[in-house]
């Protein structure tokens, strides 16, 4: 990851954690987000 | 006999063609009309852009599925719509032009008792001096296009392995631009290739584009309810660029690109310039140019089709400012007001405004994104123009009943963030409406319920699956009807 210097467009953003980040391929913790994340779209279908 | 005339063969085309022939008995007609002999599932072409796919992976033939499904097909491009017929027949007919190479040139007329428009967009890079994979930028609209960007991204790459340095621009090549989500997937996953490949240390990578922020997708962003706030999807969207490296230029109209460089003006009217070895530049969208004529063969385009090409429904079109304008102004049948067997589905149809706020800059160059027709409210929007056909040529209703306004669908999207089993990611979005509703929901537009956002490997692998799932259903295979749109 670049340094973050003063006042330029990187240095205001939340950035994630490393645990955050690994979270996001830790495949119990992504398989139980796969059925929510799929039960949320059969929902917005069901809207229509 | 009824005979339901269909304009295009992509996500809309398809999914009417497909629905219309499930629901009308075997003594009515549905005929195609689309200029390419492949049916191309287009959200992966960012795929094919990386090389991550073959372009035999994201495309099929489309006559031996047609034929199986009892639909004609006519590999032909539209050119003009006879509405009142002409001259020599009574009967409303479109004028094709054959793309067949054994027929090339060919022209003919092909008459209808209903017409559905879903001929998409025109890629008009001709918008943008120098714009194009025939000039000086890349693509990744087609799979075409998406091909020849990934040998270009090789070469790049290969450079970077010899130790060279190379800076990658990757947006939008337009102040009007519109699908800003397909831009932004294939730069992250240009970043995570160049990861991949261990070059990332050799890359500058910029966004460009007409938004005037990041995260406004043309939705005019989106609040979400994330870690006990609610949040707008900017700061999402800064933070995910912030971490993988990436800068940003944002409000910006590409004027011209020449070899390694591209000149934009951004709100403030300055003009700038920034150098680059790769340049994936998205164009903008108008209508396919399809001229229309009447009974006495005088040219009635105009009446037909919005001066963007784009075809008039039944939307409210009056110019009104950004803050007048209501969800009631989006079309909900998609009915031709002039001529009511004629419907346009996906981007065909012409949206009476944008979405996101309009801007100008002081030398009167608008720049702002035009609003997005992604691939499931196109779908929502063919299924519901078929199904009202077929009860109109059934007899069992005399108009059509079901509506698909985007002011009361939802939407679900999956952005590819980097592809792969274990380490790929990808960001999942809901949101509903579609179109912001500033009188239910005043602070958000959006129910938050329903408007969410995510990232992580396990929307990589819904957006794998789904690849799967599209291409089946459009292959007509059994049981294609479960798949959604
Ligand atoms: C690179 C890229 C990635 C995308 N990713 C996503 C995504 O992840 N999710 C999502 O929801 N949306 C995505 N989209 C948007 C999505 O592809 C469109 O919303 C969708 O294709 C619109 O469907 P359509 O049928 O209106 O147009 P198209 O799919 O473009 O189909 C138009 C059809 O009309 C045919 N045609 C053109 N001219 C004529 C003519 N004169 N006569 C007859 N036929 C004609 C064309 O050959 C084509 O078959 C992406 C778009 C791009 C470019």
């Amino acid at each position: 990851m670049p340094v973050r210097k003063p006042f330029e467009q990187s240095y205001y953003p939340p950035v994630p954690t490393k645990l955050t980040k690994s979270f996001r391929t830790n495949l119990v913790w992504q398989f139980f987000r796969f059925l929510v994340l799929n039960i949320r779209m059969l929902r917005m279908i069901r809207k229509h | 006999m009824a005979r339901l005339l269909i304009l295009g063969a992509g996500i809309a085309g398809q999914t009417a063609a497909l629905h219309a022939r499930n629901k009308l008995s075997s003594k009515h007609e549905v005929i195609v009309i689309s200029p390419n002999s492949k049916w191309n599932w287009i959200p992966s072409n960012i795929w094919v852009g990386t090389g991550y796919m073959k372009p035999e992976q994201v495309t099929f033939p489309l006559a031996p599925v047609y034929a199986k499904s009892n639909i004609i097909f006519h590999q032909a491009k539209a050119v003009s719509v006879h509405p009142e017929g002409d001259s020599t027949t009574s009967l409303p007919f479109v004028t094709i032009e054959y793309t067949l190479p054994e027929k090339l040139g060919h022209i003919e007329k092909i008459t209808y008792d209903y017409l559905i428009n879903a001929t998409g967009p025109k890629l008009n890079f001709d918008a943008t001096k120098g714009l194009g994979p025939d000039k000086n930028s890349l693509s990744v609209c087609t799979f075409s296009h998406a091909h020849d960007t990934s040998k270009v991204l090789a070469e790049v790459i290969a450079r970077m392995k010899k130790g060279e340095k190379q800076t990658l621009l990757i947006g939008t090549g337009h102040g009007n631009c519109t699908c800003q989500g397909a831009a932004f997937e294939y730069l992250f996953n240009v970043e995570f290739e160049l990861r991949k490949q261990n070059v990332r240390d050799k890359t500058k990578i910029i966004w460009i584009s007409n938004e005037f922020e990041l995260g406004d997708f043309g939705i005019g962003g989106m609040f979400l309810k994330r870690g006990g706030y609610v949040t707008h999807s900017r700061i999402f969207t800064e933070s995910l660029y912030t971490e993988r490296g990436i800068e940003w230029i944002t409000q910006a109209h590409v004027k011209e690109v020449l070899p390694g460089q591209t000149i934009y003006e951004n709100l403030d009217g300055e003009e700038k310039t920034v150098n680059h070895d790769f340049a994936m530049l998205l164009p903008p969208f108008s209508g396919v140019g399809l001229k229309a004529f009447n009974k006495n063969s005088e040219d009635i385009t105009s009446q037909l089709f919005a001066p963007n090409g784009f075809m008039i429904v039944d939307g409210d079109y009056t110019k009104k400012p950004y803050e007048e304008w209501k969800p009631g102004d989006w079309p909900k049948t998609y009915q031709s007001p002039k001529y009511k067997n004629i419907f346009a589905a996906g981007i065909a149809f012409a949206p009476p405004h944008a979405i996101s706020k309009p801007m100008t800059n002081p030398n009167g160059i608008p720049i702002f994104p035009t609003p997005p027709r992604t691939g499931m409210p196109s779908g929502v929007m063919a299924r519901q123009i078929a199904f009202n056909i077929a009860d109109m040529i059934e007899g069992r209703e005399a108009g059509p009943k079901r509506k698909a306004s985007m002011a009361n669908m939802g939407a679900a999207c999956i952005a590819s963030a980097g592809a792969n089993f274990l380490k790929g990611t990808a960001v999942s979005m809901t949101m509903y409406p579609i179109i912001p509703d500033f009188e239910k929901y005043p602070d958000t537009g959006r129910d938050l319920n329903y408007t969410s956002g995510e990232i992580g490997l396990a929307g990589h692998w819904i957006k794998h699956f789904l690849h799967y799932a599209f291409l089946y259903k459009a292959k007509a295979n059994p049981f294609w009807r479960i798949v959604p749109e």
